[in-house]
């Protein structure tokens, strides 16, 4: 019981850097700008987060820094894609390529180099507590913080007028514009702000779940952050719900290569990726005309059922998701 | 009255070219600028003489036959992937993909490599292309499978499949095709020295390579601006709706722009595994995909193009091998210059795009 309470706690640490980088991503995508760039975000972030706590060794400067840079990139992505018109896929594949290279030539002097990272700080009293304390209150400060953004960016989305602002930017932009939103200088807001998570979530590797910095330190961990997105549907708690389930496939596959020597590791490495592809091609295939004609069909004990198991899984993506809005 | 209309029309018409060429030469000249600016800023944060970086850069792969060679047979697969990826890119796909097209067709050919060591070789190596050509482009067509038939965006369902590319090669390596004794990560066992593509002299360069990446990419050329099926695959990319309306076969343009891209990503894996690695290593694409849709997203879908700036991009490359031992800096200064060429692009081309609405 212990040992699982232990693994549990585990798959919640190992799941935060995801959880800022998907908060991020989703902030973004709610608002209409996709952000390609998530993998160099991160690799960028992380190098320079790190190098800055270790040059300052000021662990939160440090993270200051890798929110700069996130929300630097973000503000590049806004300003070709948003202002200038060009492709937010291009550019954003672009910055992704460079954000990576960029990491690997500016990190080349700090590779392997011990340097600080975010204390360890057990909550008195709670962490005492059994089971629960194991699980849930013997972290760190960032692991603490990722519990409750989830949560904020729920209750920023769907409880407030800036995230009702946020929802209609994404699905409906000319009707937020006749309303008198400033469409495209919200859309830079968002972006930038979900850019400063992302580039955080570098950090997070850097200077907590991944202490320090290698070539390629946090090799794709921003497109499986933007498949998670898109796995949990666009809704905080399922994509938070996709980060500990990805963490927890991670930890597995750690654990197998002791106890399962037949299994190939590899097999968890890509599972994120074919479990994306697939929960993709479900939802989209149950709420394609045809489906729904054949749902309609079933007899009535099945059809409520069904038609509501259907409505659950298939979310849409953000209806002006990637799109260009032009003044009417 | 009429001579100052005349006049007008004359004044505003020699204007027009004077923008036009300035335009022209904004185009060329603006995102090499802008490269050149944003690389040597990052040079000169670390404290390197930029002028030595860029010599080594711009002229390293010219320096010695040898490094002349590697140039090429960068190249080469590199021409066949952003020549792939202009079909894909007319048809309006962003084919990310591409990098687990390639991986699946080097897998694809390593198999008759495996399977009937004993053909002759050139009987071997034409069976060998066969495969990889059918390996890239199967890859490609479960993507476009994907995207047309479940509606799972090409960007996500291409990122997904390149994992489970390099995740089946690295299963490959480490398990049934694992060498002799010890199975090692860094690849599979050597080929036989009989079956690597023949070589000049004693360099690494392989003639059929550049022959065969030229040959695809006139192909390309041709189908895509002298046949009325590229002239279908530019109206699909640019209303794939109007294009269905109007007679085009949308869906089935987008899965053969898609199906060609796949076959000629097959053609550079095979080529990988033949004429430049002689094994199944991991990262046996190299990024070569990668490194041809920022070719491609400089050329758009004009494969003319495809070749001088193939040739460029491999020639940093290349060069940036030297840098470590030369400066003392990483190589992967290259991709900073690639990349930031292509950014200055997009930066350039949306502000003509506004200056002529404006």
């Amino acid at each position: 019981m212990n040992q699982l309470a232990i693994d549990l706690g585990a798959v919640l640490a190992a799941a935060s850097p995801l959880i800022f980088a998907t908060m991020g991503a989703l902030l973004s995508e709610r608002s209409g700008v996709i952000n390609l760039s998530l993998d160099g975000t991160i690799m960028l972030g992380a190098m320079g987060g790190f190098t800055v706590a270790l040059v300052t060794s000021s662990v939160p400067l440090g993270f200051g820094a890798a929110a700069l840079i996130g929300a630097a990139i973000a503000l590049i992505l806004c300003i070709l894609s948003l202002t200038l018109g060009q492709s937010q896929t291009a550019v954003g594949f672009v910055l992704a390529l460079l954000g990576i290279e960029l990491s690997s030539f500016l990190g080349a002097p700090v590779v392997r180099v011990p340097g600080p990272s975010v204390p360890f700080l057990p909550i008195p009293l709670l962490a005492d507590l059994p089971i629960v304390g194991v699980i849930f209150f013997r972290h760190n400060l960032l692991i603490y913080l990722s519990f409750l953004l989830v949560p904020f960016i729920w209750w920023m989305l769907f409880h407030t007028r800036m995230g009702l602002t946020v929802r209609a930017l994404g699905e409906r932009p000319a009707a937020a514009f006749a309303r008198g939103v400033p469409v495209t200088r919200m859309r830079y807001l968002m972006c930038i702000l979900g850019g400063a998570l992302v580039g955080i979530a570098g950090a997070a590797y850097s200077l907590d779940l991944r202490q320090g910095w290698s070539y390629r330190h946090t090799f794709g961990m921003g497109w499986i952050a933007l498949a998670i997105v898109i796995f949990g549907g666009w809704r905080p708690w399922r994509v938070a719900f996709g980060c500990y389930l990805f963490a927890a496939l991670e930890i597995v596959a750690l654990r197998s290569q002791r106890t399962m020597a037949g299994v190939p590791t590899q097999v968890f490495q890509v599972a994120p990726f074919v479990l994306m592809i697939l929960v993709l091609a479900l939802v989209n295939l149950v709420s394609s005309p045809q489906a729904l004609r054949r749902i309609a069909s079933l007899p009535p004990i099945l059809r409520g059922p069904v038609a509501m198991l259907v409505s659950r899984l298939a979310v849409a993506a953000p209806a002006a998701l990637g799109q260009r809005f032009e003044r009417p | 009255m009429q001579i100052q209309d005349a006049g007008g029309q004359l004044t505003s018409r020699t204007t027009y070219r004077l923008a036009d060429l300035a335009d022209y030469l904004a185009r060329l000249v603006l995102p090499f600028l802008g490269a050149l600016v944003l690389t040597t800023v990052v040079l000169l944060t670390v404290d390197v003489a930029p002028l030595d970086a860029y010599r080594i850069l711009l002229f390293g792969a010219f320096s010695t036959p040898i490094r002349f060679g590697d140039m090429v047979m960068l190249a080469s697969p590199l021409i066949l992937c952003a020549g792939g990826l202009t079909l894909t890119f007319a048809a309006g796909l962003y084919n990310l993909g591409i990098e687990g097209q390639v991986v699946l067709g080097a897998i694809a050919a390593m198999i008759p490599l495996r399977l009937f060591p004993d053909l002759p070789p050139p009987l071997l190596w034409m069976i060998s292309f066969a495969f990889g050509a059918a390996g890239g482009m199967i890859w490609a067509l479960l993507a476009a499978s994907l995207r047309l038939g479940a509606g799972v965006n090409e960007i996500f369902a291409g990122l997904g499949l390149n994992f489970l590319a390099s995740g089946i090669a690295l299963y490959l390596i480490l398990g049934p095709w694992r060498r002799e004794g010890s199975a090692s990560s860094s690849g599979t066992a050597l080929l036989p020295r009989e079956l690597w593509l023949p070589t000049v002299g004693s360099l690494r360069l392989a003639p059929l390579a550049p022959i065969i990446a030229l040959v695809s990419l006139v192909i390309v050329w041709w189908v895509l601006s002298r046949m009325r099926w590229g002239l279908e695959v530019r109206a699909v990319g640019l209303n794939g709706a109007a294009a269905d309306r109007l007679g085009v076969p949308a869906v089935k343009r987008m899965a053969q722009a898609m199906a060609g891209c796949g076959l000629l990503a097959g053609l550079a894996g095979t080529l990988q595994v033949l004429g430049v690695f002689h094994q199944l290593i991991p990262n046996i694409s190299s990024g070569v995909g990668l490194i041809g849709l920022l070719v491609v997203l400089l050329v758009l879908a004009r494969p003319i193009w495809v070749l001088p700036v193939a040739v460029v991009f491999a020639t940093f490359t290349v060069g940036s091998v030297q840098l470590p031992l030369t400066l003392g800096i990483d190589s992967s200064i290259a991709g900073v210059l690639q990349g930031a060429l292509v950014l200055a692009a997009l930066v350039s081309r949306g502000l003509m795009q506004r200056r002529r609405r404006a």
